[in-house]
């Protein structure tokens, strides 16, 4: 994945909070990262900690919230819990299972000063 | 300026330039609103932007504690809202765009060549190259005579919307126009971006093997259609397109398929017809918005005739 563009995208988004709420310094950044995203856990945090550096965010800790991925059946007509993309329904191993939720990728919250 | 307007990453160049903004564009705000601005400058970003999210300020004078501040943000919701504002730009030109994407040395460039040869001098076209380093894919496409813009990703792995955002004002395209975008040779990164075009077309060639799109399956899912390229090779090689087709529809049961040889010609003729059509339908859109304007003026000035 492309961590280190989700990382400078993260900064951009917590400076134009800072910004327009007048916020001094991050000590917290809450993300909500899908499990069906692609992304890396520990590249992320890796990749945070570089692009944090010299900002306002430079000492915040940074907690992922892991979102489980989901999907519809359409042949069994109901929802089941996804491990992967493209995966075949863990129920009755057809195709194709629509993903209904563990792809997000979001900024929820911060904790500032 | 405008945090929308992302450009922090320095490394980025258009046709070798540091990208610096020369012209004024639009920029759409997360709030929706849409400005235009004429600049030109180094990105410097010195002037508040309003997400409008978060709580009220709930700011007690002089008391320094920590406090929530609710974001609920995409992370590339930034790069959609630039992908917005080009497929929005696309359509009102009729322009049909199309972001070609591959592993590196697949043939997009070959296949390019060859396409812009096929379409003849009198189709509107212009091809944006992305490579993280040279402008040779860019003088390949301006030897056939076409024009051409290279953007250099420096260590960027993907083109973002926002670049393409900018050669779009360098290249200040004719109404109907084809857009091929050369995307920078990757099967991972360029998938979650979006440009703004019309369809993510994937070239493989059977020299990577029958099992890609199981294993880079975002790609394959993002993508409308699939060109499965140097299939003159196929005689040298054990590559089951039966079984690759198998995969691809697997990830994406709507892809379409057309097996191609950028050096034969073979296949070529579908992929032509392909981009007509899609041409075709942009116009189509174009006009009739055209022709729906048109029309609404006409009705107020009757109005304004009979009042
Ligand atoms: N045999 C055969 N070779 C091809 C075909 N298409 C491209 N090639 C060769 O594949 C190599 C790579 O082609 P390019 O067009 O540069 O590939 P690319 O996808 O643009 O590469 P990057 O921009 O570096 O990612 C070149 O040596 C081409 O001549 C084809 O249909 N058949
Ligand atoms: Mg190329
Ligand atoms: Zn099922």
């Amino acid at each position: 994945m492309h961590e280190m563009s989700l990382a400078e995208n993260i900064l951009q988004i917590v400076e134009g909070a800072a910004l327009d709420q007048g916020l001094q310094r991050v000590t917290e950044v809450r993300l909500e990262i899908g499990t069906l995203s692609g992304v890396e856990p520990e590249a992320l945090r890796l990749c945070l900690e570089i692009v944090f550096k010299g900002s306002l965010a430079e000492e915040a800790r940074v907690e992922l919230i892991e979102i489980v991925g989901k999907g519809w059946c359409l042949s069994c007509q109901t929802e089941v819990t996804l491990h992967a993309l493209y995966d075949p329904c863990p129920q009755c191993g057809k195709y194709p299972v629509q993903v209904t939720g563990g792809s997000e990728m979001r900024v929820k919250d911060l904790l500032a000063e | 300026m405008c945090t929308v307007c992302g450009c922090g990453q320095g490394e980025t160049k258009i046709e070798g330039q540091t990208h610096v903004h020369g012209s004024g564009h639009a920029h759409t705000h997360a709030d929706g609103t849409t400005h235009s601005h004429s600049h030109n400058h180094e990105h410097h970003h010195d002037r508040p932007h309003h997400y409008g999210l978060g709580p009220a300020h709930a700011h007690a004078p002089g008391l320094s504690q920590a406090r929530m501040v609710r974001i609920e943000q995409d992370i590339l919701g930034q790069n959609n809202r630039h992908a917005a504002a080009n497929r929005q730009r696309f359509r009102e030109h009729g322009q049909f765009a199309v972001n070609l994407v591959s592993s590196p040395g697949s043939g997009k460039t070959t296949l390019l060549v060859e396409t812009i040869r096929r379409l003849g001098d009198t189709t509107p076209l212009a091809v944006i190259e992305g490579d993280q380093q040279t402008q040779f894919d860019a003088d390949r496409i301006r030897a056939t005579g076409a024009i051409a813009l290279q953007i250099n990703t420096g260590k960027g792995c993907h083109l973002d919307a926002h670049m393409v955002g900018h050669a779009l004002d360098t290249l200040d395209l004719a109404d109907d126009s084809l857009v091929l975008i050369e995307n920078v040779g990757n099967l991972v990164c360029p998938a979650a971006f979006d440009l703004g075009e019309a369809h993510k077309v994937v070239i493989l060639s059977v020299t990577e093997g029958e099992d890609k799109p199981l294993k880079y399956p975002d790609m394959f899912h993002a993508a409308d259609l699939m060109l499965l390229n140097k299939i003159d090779l196929l005689p040298h090689l054990r590559f089951d397109v039966a079984r690759c087709m198998e995969y691809a529809h697997r990830v994406n049961p709507n892809l379409v398929v057309i097996q191609v040889s950028a050096t034969s010609g073979e296949g070529l003729d579908a992929w032509i017809a392909w981009l007509r059509h899609g041409m075709e339908h942009a116009q189509a859109i174009r006009l009739e918005t055209v022709a729906a304007l048109k029309q609404r003026v006409a009705e107020l000035e009757a109005q304004l005739r009979t009042t």
